[in-house]
């Protein structure tokens, strides 16, 4: 069997998955499936449903909001972590997928309870949330809660 | 009592995900039986030390198993890293890293401090994800 092509945008979506603190770019994604930039971001899109500039943006913000309840660091410095150079524009993208300031979504959680025990790429994979434009409905700041585990009971 | 006693993994190519888990990571054949008369082979490899589990390869089947159109969306899927996760643990993350990666395994992303533990991941020429853990006791303090 051949293997599809989209395997080779698989390479690019990791790289943002596991890089992404790095400063990448498209281009560094585009590399990495081996394809021109213009037509890489046209068939990242086709295969995971969003352009890959947006795939990466979301990477780093859902990693931010990990760092927000998992650690006490400044945001500036979760910021630069995270591989974003621009406060600014973190807390404008922050504020539009998540509804509320990097503090604010910060003291929403209870220290205890801030941290979901399961393995780093679930919290990944399932933590990260969809880009928004400025136009939609305000996200819910805090729309999910831990239950059911022992861990989370002690 | 019930165990698990194997997991499994599609993949396109079979010839391709056994060297790969035999020569790349080092695992071992536990089972290799070929039934002509269906075309197949039931093929299990894992980690040496660890024969009471394994991970048993299959390439995506095509007609009569599966429809054509059914078969090519599989092959997609796994291709686009929705095939499922392994999730393996080790005592020495790094070492296990430095000791995969000289033997040409890609990793995702290098080891890095978890609250959990120490982990890092990599996936197989298909595109199925092997997440590798060092399981340390429980710190918020790691990671940070």
């Amino acid at each position: 069997m051949v293997v599809p092509p989209v395997r080779h945008l698989l390479r690019a979506k990791d790289l943002a998955d596991g890089r992404y603190f790095e400063p990448l770019t498209v281009a560094d994604l585009a590399h990495a499936a081996g394809l021109s930039p213009a037509h890489f971001s046209r068939e990242f899109r086709r295969a995971f449903g969003e352009p890959p500039h947006q795939y990466l943006l979301t990477r780093r913000l859902e990693r931010a909001a990990a760092l927000l309840r998992n650690t006490d660091r400044p945001v500036t410095e979760i910021c630069i972590a995270v591989g974003l150079s621009s406060l600014g524009s973190f807390t404008s993208s922050f504020g539009r997928v998540y509804g509320t300031t990097p503090l604010s979504y910060r003291s929403s959680f209870p220290p205890a309870r801030r941290h979901i025990r399961v393995p780093n790429c679930i919290a990944q994979a399932y933590g990260r949330r969809e880009n928004r434009t400025f136009g939609e409905a305000k996200p819910e700041a805090a729309p999910y809660r831990l239950r059911g585990t022992k861990e989370d009971d002690s | 009592m019930i165990r698990i006693a194997n997991a499994q993994f599609w993949v396109h190519d079979l010839d391709e995900a056994l060297s790969f888990y035999t020569r790349t990571v080092g695992w071992e054949v536990q089972s290799d039986v070929t039934v002509d008369e269906w075309s197949f082979r039931w093929l299990v490899v894992g980690p040496p030390g660890q024969p009471d589990v394994g991970l048993v390869l299959m390439p995506v089947p095509g007609p009569p198993m599966l429809d054509a159109e059914s078969s090519a969306q599989l092959a997609e899927l796994v291709a686009k890293g929705a095939g499922g996760t392994l999730f393996l643990e080790t005592d020495d993350c790094r070492a296990a890293y430095d000791e995969l990666a000289a033997r040409g395994v890609v990793f995702n992303d290098p080891p890095t401090e978890q609250p959990y533990g120490i982990d890092t991941s990599f996936r197989d020429p298909s595109g199925n994800n092997i997440r590798l853990t060092q399981v340390l006791e429980f710190s918020m303090e790691r990671g940070r």
